[in-house]
């Protein structure tokens, strides 16, 4: 009986192990799961501001209005219908703001019990006239013609360029923005970093001696430990201030500061990943060059670098992918301006720092919300790729050897 | 031309020196200005006060003791799984798809922002599991970013153990698991150690997944369940330097915030590298 009870306890301590193993492919399924449950319900939803209904004259050929088209209009940028498609006509905007500017309130009544029949009128008699108001004010059986409004899809999430989800009437959901400023603020990052980061990385690996290089190995590690919301706040009292009066701008939040303190954070990834690579340099390759008589310098830009040229591409890489999803140190040092990204001395907006500053005060379940959960899963689609990238290129490498 | 190589040898090497010291000058610099300002506002009353005046005054105390139940929250959570996950991984496992693809995910794991897990938290613990903002919620996701971390350092650790010691054991008639428990764990036991010290690190400075998940803006009282909701060192580090009602005024606040989240980073760092030398002497690994 007893070798039954232990043999059967061990099976069941391998079963727990087992299960364990399995945990961090249900993590990601779970975080797959979850994502792109709540970021997909973004698309196919209406992007107007909760039950509002929009309507026209039933003479106006306009049939289907863009959300940005919607927004030029209430900001006063399209003032005639014949820029979006309609008859030459000026258009009238009746919100539920402006309403007294066209119905006195005895016309309304007290408890607006008049204002379906008076709106309905009032729109059929304006040829010009585009009304936005909440649809339980829309009359049954109205005369006047209701225009739709794109919902939201992928390509416009994608490439449009106004990101403004808590917009009235229509929400703007455009990601380019974040997007590319995301990409600016990382890619710069580490073309500041990769210099200095490689740079160290052969000194370590080649030049300098044990001592030294056990001195420096902790202190890289060191800087890897620091958590970014400390970085951020150094950036904000030292690097922001710093590129304020250098380049004499109105705020120094800006790319460019955000690209360094992201650079100084990719310095140990960088240091470390290409440190490796070059110390796996083959011995004999090394010697033989320097047997040719090659000088230490010439055997290293020559036979080292190249023979790990793809490590420390996986490093350059590995280090974007990190600078794409860090959130805090971006968030406090690059103005977080939502705009089309023209210059390094300009604030920029990145995704993460997005989700971070506007997912507390989206309501659940919203569109804003579903917006938020739709970057979230962009953010971990770039994130994987970059990652799969990473493995390809590491696996190669092993192939190689 | 022997002389014209050997300058450029000087030449080169030099600047690569030059760089290395930039390198370990940010360094200074940053540990630098966090310390020296820092210092000057560190007290006692400091780190056992409540914050007060709109934190402009008072202490941090309950963003250290809400740090801390976060770190023991996560590792409950984490630490099992991932050294039974790390087990798995390195004793059991056959090489092969499996083990590759099981390896793929873990490395996805790790590879996935931060903010995201935020994300993933919030939906899951907070709303799906209605456990609302809590630190119940705020651990597990710590706990699962953690995962990954533990996981590797575990095999790491099991990989360094010779494989003479597992078959010395199997030839004394001890089943795998036995070897496991009785021979394995106990000579990596210290390298797992010191890789869980410096996980616990990350997690203690990590913002974006707490964020939507337990961080209270303003809480001046203790937790007195898991589903209270928590002030937490680097989130009020956050909030202090950037959106606080008096950002100027309470900057010497976040100064010494700042410090003493350093300072837990750089006490577990040197723990971690203290345990490293101390049981690198004592237990040869192969």
């Amino acid at each position: 009986m007893k070798p039954f009870l232990k043999r059967f306890s061990e099976q069941f301590v391998v079963g727990l192990l087992a299960l364990s193993g399995t945990v961090t492919t249900l993590t990601v399924m779970l975080i797959i799961i979850f994502l792109f449950s709540e970021g997909l319900g973004v698309f196919n939803t209406s992007p107007l501001e909760s039950h509002n209904t929009l309507v026209i004259n039933k003479g106006n050929p306009v049939q289907q209005l863009k959300p940005e088209q919607l927004k030029e209009i209430f900001d006063g940028n399209i003032t005639n219908w014949k820029e979006i498609g309609g008859g030459n006509d000026s258009i009238i905007l009746l919100t539920i703001n402006s309403l007294t500017d066209f119905l006195s309130e005895e016309e309304i009544g007290m408890n607006f019990e008049f204002l379906p029949q008076k709106l309905d009128s009032l729109v059929e008699s304006n040829s010009g006239m585009l009304a936005v108001f909440p649809e339980k004010y829309l009359l049954a059986n109205h005369l006047s013609k209701e225009v739709h409004v794109d919902k939201n899809n992928l390509p416009d999430f994608i490439l449009g360029k106004q990101w403004f989800p808590t917009a009235e009437p229509a929400v703007q959901l455009g990601t380019l923005p974040l997007i590319l400023g995301t990409l600016m603020v990382s890619v710069v990052a580490i073309l500041i970093a990769l210099p200095v980061g490689l740079a160290t990385a052969i000194y370590m690996a080649e030049v300098a001696n044990p001592k030294v290089r056990n001195v420096m190995k902790p202190v890289i590690e060191l800087l890897s430990g620091i958590p970014s919301v400390v970085y951020g706040f150094f950036g904000l009292i030292t690097i922001v201030p710093l590129i304020h009066d250098l380049f004499n701008l109105p705020v120094g939040e800006t790319a460019l500061a955000g690209s360094i303190v992201l650079g100084i954070m990719a310095l140990p990834t960088i240091i470390t990943v290409s440190e490796d690579a070059i110390r796996n340099t083959p011995r004999a390759m090394k010697e033989a060059s320097l047997a040719l008589g090659a000088t230490k310098w010439q055997t290293i830009s020559r036979v080292v670098l190249p023979y790990s040229i793809s490590g420390i591409t996986a490093a350059a890489i590995l280090g974007i992918g990190r600078a794409i999803g860090e959130t805090m140190a971006v968030l406090m040092v690059t103005g977080n301006a939502a705009v089309m990204p023209h210059s390094l001395l300009q604030p920029v907006r990145t995704i993460p720092a997005t989700i971070a500053a506007e997912l507390g005060e989206a309501p659940q379940g919203g569109v804003h919300y579903k917006a938020l959960f739709a970057l979230g899963c962009l953010l971990f689609i770039m994130t994987l790729l970059i990652n799969l990238w990473v493995e390809y290129i590491s696996n190669k490498r092993k192939m190689l050897r | 031309m022997i002389m014209d190589k050997l300058l450029k040898e000087k030449i080169a090497f030099w600047i690569f020196r030059l760089l290395s010291i930039f390198v370990i000058g940010i360094l200074v610099w940053i540990l630098g200005f966090i310390f020296i300002r820092g210092f000057q506002v560190l007290s006692w009353d400091f780190i056992t006060k409540m914050p007060e005046d709109g934190m402009t005054k008072g202490g941090i105390y309950p963003a250290i003791i809400g740090t801390f139940t976060l770190i023991l929250g996560s590792m409950i959570f984490a630490f099992p799984i991932g050294v039974m996950a790390g087990i798995y991984m390195n004793e059991y496992v056959k090489e092969g798809r499996w083990k590759r693809f099981i390896k793929l995910m873990t490395n996805n794991l790790a590879g996935i922002p931060s903010i995201v897990f935020g994300l993933f938290g919030m939906a899951l613990f907070v709303n799906k599991l209605k456990f609302g903002d809590s630190i119940l919620a705020g651990s597990l996701t710590l706990g699962l970013l953690a995962l990954p971390v533990v996981i590797r350092i575990t095999e790491e650790a099991l990989k360094a153990v010779d494989d003479t010691f597992r078959h010395a054991s199997y030839a004394l008639g001890a089943t795998k698991l036995q070897t496991i428990r009785r021979v394995v764990l106990p000579i990596s036991l210290p390298n797992i150690i010191t890789g869980l010290i410096l996980s616990i690190g990350r997690v203690s400075g990590e913002t974006a997944p707490i964020l939507f998940t337990v961080a209270a803006y303003f809480l001046p009282r203790l937790p007195t369940s898991i589903f209270d909701q928590v002030m937490a060192l680097p989130y009020h580090l956050y909030v202090i330097a950037t959106s606080g009602t008096q950002v100027e005024q309470s900057r010497p606040m976040a100064y010494g915030t700042a410090l003493v989240l350093v300072l837990i980073v750089l006490i577990l760092n040197l723990l971690a590298n203290a345990l490293r030398k101390y049981f690198g002497n004592k237990v040869k690994m192969n």
